[in-house]
């Protein structure tokens, strides 16, 4: 592993993955380095959950090749320990744990998996709630929440492990349109503080103003990219032509 | 406290109404005994089989067939065979077959007594059923949930422990709470192998006294409360693991 900060933080090639005889992915390679914030569009089934999954090995792929700071991805022996250290994620359904407040949530994983000294990590984790901006809601337990807030604990969450790369998988798609600014605001700030940040997004007014590169995906396959500018104004290709006409 | 217990031979003497188990200090002694021995057989079967549903709900969660298989068939042979059969097998068949060891006045013992053979066999009969109690809860818990203690790096042992179990506990305490009831019932088919516990001595009461109906009054009563004290307690673990806005 002789990765330096100036190779790509995640690289990604040629990768293949199929459900049974269905085909998800059908070939994808792209680059990300570090500090950048990628967004991948496309419409519904086009294999964009599937892939970002695919980096912190919540699913397997037959083929290709994910380098995350160096360290393959698709490999039987993987560490997956090492790899989820690097890799945070925040998902669509958030996927708190219902028994433990919010505070007890964050403090978990760096307690049990990285052993960290548990006074330490409850300063940490009181540092990101206010971060996230959710002081007083330290002792709430996730049902107590609404779903902007239950987020944005998943986000302090999966940033108490201090990951390298964030993953974010449609993490507004299940709030309701108030609630998702506050949510995109914390990823917003985030991206600001130069971290890395792979987000799987049908938000495009959020994905023009903090992407530094789009990628569309359609059919398993990246059809286009490019900057926001150039990818939301002169996009070439047909499909995502058509995309952008239904969605914007 | 003697004049108490002096009433009840009053009692007998004026009304007929048998009950030497007060009065009696031999008899109160073995009653007693019955009764903190049905009171240990039970806490300790209740504990092994809690902890042989965990396990085993753990084990059939194995990567491994072979794992999953013996457990299901574990799970097969203790609740499709009954309980006094168990018992009988564990104490008359495998007993048997243990070395026998040597007492301190230099005679032969069975390596386990009658209370060890009940513990393992109620143990393993309750256990069987908590094993599929504790998958009921588990199969309840959200796979997504378990998505992201992935994703923070757990192991699969450790989100079991922190994670799955927990919330699966709170799904399946009622079934659990019915088998622990169940189990405590149980116990009274260890007096079939001479475990002195409740039933057992009150026979022996019985015989001795010829009051075979006060004893068993006093039985149904003795079991109801019981059985409502372990009632009790579950119900109040099952409030206070309630988890605020959830389920």
């Amino acid at each position: 592993m002789n990765w330096t900060p100036d190779q790509p933080m995640v690289s990604i090639k040629d990768v293949h993955k199929a459900f049974g005889d269905f085909e998800v992915l059908k070939g994808v390679s792209f680059d990300v380095m570090k500090g950048e914030v990628i967004c991948i569009i496309g419409p519904s089934g086009s294999g964009k959950s599937t892939l970002i999954r695919c980096i912190n090995a919540l699913n397997d792929i037959q083929q290709g090749s994910i380098l995350v700071e160096g360290q393959e991805v698709n490999d039987p022996n993987l560490d997956k320990l090492e790899l989820r250290k690097k890799v945070g994620m925040v998902f669509q359904q958030y996927n708190l744990f219902p028994h433990k407040t919010a505070l007890q949530n964050i403090m978990m994983a760096p307690i049990r998996v990285l052993k960290r000294d548990k006074k330490e990590t409850e300063e940490l984790a009181r540092q990101l709630i206010r971060k996230v901006r959710l002081e007083g809601k330290e002792d709430s337990y996730p049902g107590e929440l609404s779903g902007g807030q239950q987020q944005r604990v998943a986000i302090a969450r999966s940033l108490a492990m201090k990951p390298d790369i964030m993953l974010f998988d449609e993490v507004t798609a299940a709030l309701d349109p108030e609630t998702v600014g506050e949510v995109l605001l914390t990823i917003k700030e985030l991206a600001q503080d130069g971290m890395t940040c792979i987000l799987v997004t049908h938000e495009m007014g959020f994905a023009r103003e903090v992407a530094d590169h789009i990628y569309f995906t359609d059919k398993g396959l990246i059809i286009e990219h490019g900057p926001p500018k150039t990818f939301f104004d002169k996009a070439k290709d047909p499909r995502t032509k058509e995309f952008l006409s239904q969605i914007l | 406290m003697e004049a108490f217990f002096e009433w009840f031979r009053v009692l007998y003497d004026t009304t007929g109404i048998n009950l030497p188990f007060l009065y009696d200090s031999y008899d109160r002694g073995r009653m007693l005994d019955g009764f903190l021995t049905t009171v240990q057989l039970s806490v300790i079967c209740l504990f092994f089989s809690v902890i042989i549903g965990i396990i085993g709900a753990w084990l059939q969660g194995s990567a491994f067939t072979w794992t999953r298989r013996i457990v299901n068939g574990y799970i097969q042979l203790f609740r499709n065979t009954p309980p006094l059969v168990q018992l009988y097998f564990f104490y008359f068949a495998i007993g048997t077959l243990l070395p026998k060891v040597e007492t301190d006045w230099g005679g032969q013992a069975p390596m386990l007594g009658s209370f060890a053979w009940a513990v393992i066999s109620l143990s393993f009969f309750a256990g069987a059923f908590n094993v599929e109690i504790f998958r009921s809860g588990i199969e309840a818990v959200p796979k997504s949930t378990v998505e992201a203690a992935e994703a923070l790096g757990f192991t699969r042992l450790q989100i079991y422990m922190d994670i799955t179990l927990p919330l699966a506990f709170r799904v399946c305490l009622p079934a659990l709470n019915n088998n622990l009831v169940n189990l405590v019932k149980t116990t009274t088919l260890a007096y079939a192998i001479a475990v002195p516990e409740m039933l057992y001595e009150a026979n022996q009461i019985w015989s001795d006294n010829v009051n075979v109906t006060e004893m068993m009054i006093f039985l149904l009563i003795a079991y109801f409360v019981l059985v409502g004290i372990l009632v009790w307690a579950m119900n109040s673990w099952e409030r206070k693991l309630k988890i605020p806005g959830y389920g």
